[in-house]
């Protein structure tokens, strides 16, 4: 049985990753999962936060929001909207993903008065966004 | 005959026009590149996402439940053409091309009695555009700010046209833009993103059976809209490439033909030159001989 997988990390403007990996760990929509070697074809949303692939040179790092991930007997493929080495994200950089949720939270509220998900969609991707920067030690400024 | 001066002038100044058109020519070769590069990277993406689309839609496609998205709204009166174009021109036949493909495009809805709307990117082809098809402009998106198109921007746009898709202002949307083939050759080309479709890239995603986490329709309804930013910045990008292109190889042109008007200018300069001189010649031994 082998005992890696192939793993890819691409968002729309650059390739970041591609490896091969003991395991990946994904924040999948519905829950973290890990990925190991001869894992059952899956596909899963992701929400903001940290994924960690671990390889024999040791584990990476990586902050991804929005989009998917491809999982394979042989491979995972991560397709994220935002993604970069979490040693990237300054606080800067969070905070402008913080922003960016908030707002949109806002927006939500005001544009689906009286309808719930959209709100609640929302404010779940806020609440995501600020759980990643306790993982990796960065604190939402309100 | 013009004088010995004005041929002079004359060969200077297109001697400072083919400095520039080099210095373009030069500048949009290293553009070129860097555009080139882009679309490079953002193409595994576009690929797999292509990919895992395609096997979704096929799955979901067929319910009742999929997404108007996907489906259309059952409709296919009002047609929105997003018409992408350079923000600047000396580019050839570049905005021009994409312009008439979308002009074409629209006599054809016209006459059959479709309503459109045309959303413009680009300053180049709002102004081709404007004479006879300003009526159906509802927007304008403007780049001529932007260094390097990033992933926003594309993911701009395509929240001003979803926005617009659930007001019900149009039922299906086209985009227009240059496909990258080679330096020398660049395809307008349309495709259609709403209702989306996928390509033929199916025969991978049906042989494997994927768990899906959370629902198929929960999935679908998540990616649909990222599938329609995903494809305008797919879209940007190749533009970005075949504007570089076309442009490296119409300055290519304008130089090499300021080189040729420099010779021919430059052989009719020495003629006269000649000419002026045996004239002077001419003068002074016939009035030695009349002596």
């Amino acid at each position: 049985m082998a005992d890696t997988l192939q793993f890819d990390l691409v968002s729309p403007e650059r390739k970041l990753a591609s490896v091969q990996a003991r395991e990946v760990q994904i924040p999948g929509a519905d829950g973290d999962l890990t990925a190991m070697a001869d894992h059952a074809p899956t596909i899963t949303t992701l929400r903001p936060g940290v994924l960690r692939v671990v390889h024999s040179g040791g584990s990476d790092d990586y902050v991804v929001s929005g989009g998917f991930a491809e999982i394979t007997a042989k491979g995972v493929s991560v397709l994220a909207e935002k993604a970069m080495p979490s040693a990237e994200v300054t606080q800067d950089v969070y905070d402008a993903m913080v922003a960016d949720a908030r707002e949109a939270l806002d927006k939500a509220k005001e544009t689906f008065k009286n309808e719930s998900g959209p709100v609640d969609d929302a404010a779940k991707l806020l609440s995501d966004m600020v759980a990643m920067g306790g993982h990796i030690g960065l604190t939402a400024r309100s | 005959m013009p004088s010995l001066k004005d041929l002079k002038n004359r060969i200077e100044s297109v001697k400072s026009t083919r400095k520039i058109t080099k210095a373009m020519q030069m500048v949009a070769a290293a553009k070129l590149r860097r555009a080139q590069d882009a679309a490079e990277q953002a193409r595994p993406y576009t690929e797999r996402f292509n990919a895992v689309m395609a096997g979704l839609a096929s799955s979901v496609g067929g319910s009742d439940s999929a997404p108007k998205l996907l489906t259309g709204t059952g409709s296919d009166q009002t047609h929105l053409l997003v018409v992408m174009t350079a923000e600047r021109g000396l580019c050839g036949g570049f905005n021009a091309n994409i312009a008439k493909l979308a002009k074409q495009k629209a006599d054809e809805l016209v006459k059959a009695g479709k309503t459109v709307k045309i959303i413009t990117v680009g300053k180049k082809g709002r102004d081709n555009m404007r004479r006879g098809y300003g009526d159906y402009f509802v927007a304008h998106v403007d780049l001529s700010e932007v260094k390097r198109v990033g992933y926003t921007n594309a993911q701009d746009i395509a929240k001003d046209i979803l926005g617009r898709f659930d007001a019900g202002e149009f039922d299906v949307a086209t985009i227009f833009y240059s496909r990258f083939e080679s330096v020398i050759s660049q395809v307008p080309t349309a495709l259609q993103v709403i209702p989306a479709s996928f390509g033929d890239s199916e025969d991978e995603g049906a042989s494997t059976l994927y768990d899906y986490e959370p629902s198929e329709e929960a999935i679908l309804a998540d990616l649909l809209p990222r599938g329609v930013a995903t494809q305008i910045f797919a879209a940007l990008l190749e533009n970005g490439a075949s504007e570089q292109g076309a442009r490296m190889s119409a300055m290519d042109n304008a130089t090499r033909n300021a080189g040729d008007m420099i010779d021919k200018l430059t052989i009719e300069f020495n003629r006269s030159r000649q000419a002026v001189i045996t004239n002077e010649l001419i003068e002074i031994i016939s009035g030695a001989e009349a002596l």
